[in-house]
């Protein structure tokens, strides 16, 4: 089971801030993907990946990104910070 | 080396004054702090900052410790608030104190670019029309992808500073 957090439009979309997954995705890419087939909220909430960005266990992470150990993954639009 | 998240305000002539102490060696400080803006032409009721806890402090200090290796840094402060901001108010600091003026200035730079675009932070506007969450610009991005062609050495901030020995 892996904890996955949502942030800002991307939590909206989808509905709820967090909640637990279970995956059996080799890569940040993969698992994307099996959230998108989940349809629905999923689907409108990711349907342009350019323009969300990822993080795994809290550092910035890329579709290729391993996640077979992770605990934490976060999906978000890009940052705006400052 | 001092980074704080924080949804209260803050008072940055009191954070600056506080800022490296009984250091005597610093010759330079420099300063930013970022304002929430309502203008006419894109008038803001109030702006939310959203961040991720956890992963903000720890992101920050990562690179607040990058600019360390780049530049010869005798202290260094980043505050960044979250929550419910009103026009007028105090978003961000970041205040870096140096030997020299030269590598204060573009740690400050440095800093601030990075929390622009990789610091998990997202704000979004309320605006009489509605709200709507701010989107990242490609400036911001240039600005930062401009650090990665710097020697991450003081090399160039040596020869910089012989020419002005006082800061």
């Amino acid at each position: 089971m892996v904890e996955v957090l949502y942030f800002a439009w991307v939590r909206e979309r989808i509905g709820i801030p967090r909640e637990q997954v279970e995956t059996e995705a080799g890569t940040v890419g993969e698992f994307i993907e099996e959230l998108k087939g989940r349809g629905g909220r999923y689907e409108m909430a990711l349907s342009d990946l350019s323009s969300v960005r990822f993080a795994v266990d809290q550092q910035l992470a890329e579709s290729a990104t391993e996640i077979r150990d992770a605990r934490e993954i976060a999906v978000f639009p890009p940052m705006t910070g400052g | 080396m001092t980074v704080r998240v924080q949804s209260g305000p803050f008072d940055s002539g009191r954070e600056l004054a506080a800022l490296g102490g009984a250091e005597t060696k610093a010759g330079a400080m420099a300063c930013f702090v970022g304002k929430v803006r309502s203008v006419s032409a894109n008038p803001i009721a109030s702006m939310t900052v959203e961040h991720y806890p956890g992963m903000t402090e720890a992101a920050i200090s990562q690179h607040v410790d990058e600019a360390k290796r780049r530049w010869p840094l005798l202290d260094c402060l980043v505050i960044h608030r979250f929550g419910k901001l009103m026009p007028g108010e105090n978003i961000v600091m970041v205040a870096v104190l140096a030997e020299h003026r030269s590598e204060a200035f573009r740690a400050a730079e440095f800093l601030m670019d990075y929390l622009k675009s990789r610091a998990p932070f997202w704000k979004k506007e309320m605006t009489p029309a509605g709200s709507r969450w701010v989107e990242a610009v490609r400036q911001d991005e240039e600005a930062l992808q401009r650090w990665d062609s710097e020697p991450a050495s003081s090399d160039q901030n040596q020869s910089f500073s012989d020419f002005h020995p006082s800061g």
